[in-house]
């Protein structure tokens, strides 16, 4: 394993203090039980939107705190989820008595650890699980499918409708919405090492490739043989209309996000295939992004998202956001 | 049971877990994300450093804080149901006036049921629950069959292995190994497997005392 650390102990602590110091404009970070906010108090009347996950998905969740997006991040440790404790705290600071909306990643362990949260809270509160991987089969005989970068988009769009003032059930409803118009593929060229373990979470051969990949290196759909990049978009792109069924003519955001590992240079290549596809089918792209914000540690490989977007969703992108990781509008 | 019973379990705990762990990381590296040992292996430690503070308090009150140590302390599905096993059994009813093997018996099944409710799984989903609930199973009928307590033990810790093995060949419906699909038979589960060896050591702590 070779990576920029001193101890794995001190790994997420340093790399959290760096955080807060490069970004102390925007956000400051708490420690004991680790939480990070918003520099400046949730003004009042707002919604507090909190969200949370396993550390190792830079820039999500605490490159997305900040104007318009988040009001407050729960890193866990290196994939894993946080812990009720670090909500409780979180919530507390910043919920301005408007409620707190909690936006959960469809794991197991972290809805068990949101769930015993919301439990624990006394004041009003709500929760947005995304659920937009749809290489998993969603079923009532499986955990279900997995909330990945998606969540990126649901974080941006109801942030943009909690800062405009909507209310704590609004907010709920627009991020379901959101979930349900997304949808998520990824594949894997190689695996990841969680700092703790020191080696890989999965071994994997040189022309092999994991699709349908979640963002823990867990396994997806099948191993394959490596394909053209055009190849491997047109089947992220198929498993993904295959379930979303979007419309001709109708407007998505087209978001391509970078595992870790793999350059911006590819990202922007399996843009262009992606239009390419998309083009054919008189699918409208109308909103972009590409860049690394759900990743897996130094994996290499990427995921597709698309969202199909109406009015309403498209006024909520578009308004301004300031965080570490997104700003436009400012 | 009492609460210097739970400390020096915990370290009986910690010596076999060790000894057992790379076999564990790597069950979970082939059909989870690896990550099961840390947690497991984290939460017996914060378990242990507790026991300045927990040492002269009352069973209810020393088992709240086990409970809020693991639940802060392991973080991800262990951490939280972990938690809810020690949460739910510190509201057992009368604990802080002793506990005998029966009452032992029927706060951890207690326990086992909340788990249960937690992580919404069930037998033959290929997770822990796979053994706790056989094995809570085996010890409350050996209580209402009047079954002497090392009986009762030595039964437990058979039906504990057998519940682990029994993980091999079953698909995995809950939690990371159900996005395998069938490419998670052929494997035990992790968290199978470090349940069985917590079980068997208590167990066997208590009928070697």
């Amino acid at each position: 394993m070779k990576k920029f650390m001193n101890s794995a102990d001190d790994f997420l602590k340093e790399s959290l203090q760096g955080f807060g110091a490069a970004h102390q404009d925007i956000v400051n970070c708490h420690y004991d039980p680790n939480f990070i906010t918003r520099a400046t108090p949730t003004k009042e009347g707002k919604v507090a939107l909190i969200s949370g996950g396993g550390s190792g998905h830079e820039p999500m969740h605490g490159g997305l705190v900040g104007y318009g997006m988040l009001d407050a991040a729960c890193p866990g440790f290196v994939f894993s989820s946080p812990t009720p404790d670090q909500m409780l705290a979180a919530a507390e600071k910043v919920d301005s008595g408007a409620g707190v909306l909690f936006i959960v990643k469809n794991y197991s362990g972290d809805v068990m650890n949101f769930q015993m949260a919301a439990e624990m809270m006394q004041g009003p509160n709500e929760s947005v699980l995304t659920n937009d991987d749809v290489a998993v089969e969603d079923s009532s005989f499986t955990t279900g499918r997995r909330g990945v970068a998606a969540t990126v988009v649901v974080e941006k769009i109801v942030g943009s409708l909690a800062e405009h003032g909507g209310s704590l059930q609004e907010c709920k409803a627009l991020g379901d919405k959101v979930n349900k118009n997304s949808g998520s593929m990824g594949v894997a060229f190689s695996s990841c090492t969680v700092p703790a373990a020191g080696k890989p979470n999965f071994d994997i051969g040189d022309d092999e490739m994991e699709f349908g990949v979640g963002i823990h290196g867990e396994p997806g759909r099948r191993r394959d043989k490596m394909k053209s990049a055009q190849e491997i978009t047109n089947e992220l792109l198929e498993a993904i209309n295959e379930d979303l069924k979007p419309e001709a003519n109708e407007e998505i955001l087209l978001f391509v996000n970078g595992m870790g590992g793999t350059p911006l240079t590819e990202l922007y290549l399996i843009y262009d295939n992606a239009k390419n596809m998309l083009d054919k089918k008189n699918i409208k792209i109308s909103r972009s992004l590409v860049g690394n914000y759900c990743t897996s540690l130094e994996m290499q490989g990427a995921s597709i998202t698309l969202t199909k977007l109406d009015e309403e969703l498209l006024k909520h992108w578009d308004s301004s956001v300031h965080t570490a990781a997104m700003r436009w509008g400012v | 049971m009492s609460v210097n019973f739970l400390i020096h379990s915990a370290k009986e705990i910690q010596a076999v877990i060790d000894a057992n762990a790379s076999e564990i990381e790597k069950l979970d590296q082939e059909i989870g994300d690896g990550d099961h040992i840390f947690n497991v292996q984290r939460g017996i430690k914060l378990v242990i450093e507790l026991e300045a503070v927990i040492k002269d308090l009352p069973m209810s009150k020393a088992l709240n804080q086990i409970a809020m140590k693991v639940l802060s302390g392991i973080g991800g599905s262990s951490g939280a149901l972990f938690g809810t096993l020690f949460m739910t059994m510190a509201k057992g009813n009368d604990i802080d006036n002793g506990v005998d093997y029966k009452k032992a018996i029927e706060i951890f099944a207690d326990g086992v049921e909340a788990v249960k409710q937690r992580g919404k799984a069930d037998v033959g989903e290929k997770t822990m629950m796979d053994v706790l609930i056989p094995v809570s199973n085996c010890l409350k009928k050996g209580v209402e069959d009047n079954k002497d307590v090392k009986e009762i033990l030595k039964e437990a810790i058979e039906v504990a292995e057998k519940a682990m093995f029994s993980t091999k060949d079953l698909l995995a419906t809950k939690g990371r190994a159900s996005f395998l699909g069938e490419r998670a038979k052929g494997h035990i589960d992790p968290g199978a497997r470090s349940s069985q060896l917590m079980i068997k050591t208590v167990c066997e702590s208590v009928l070697n005392s």
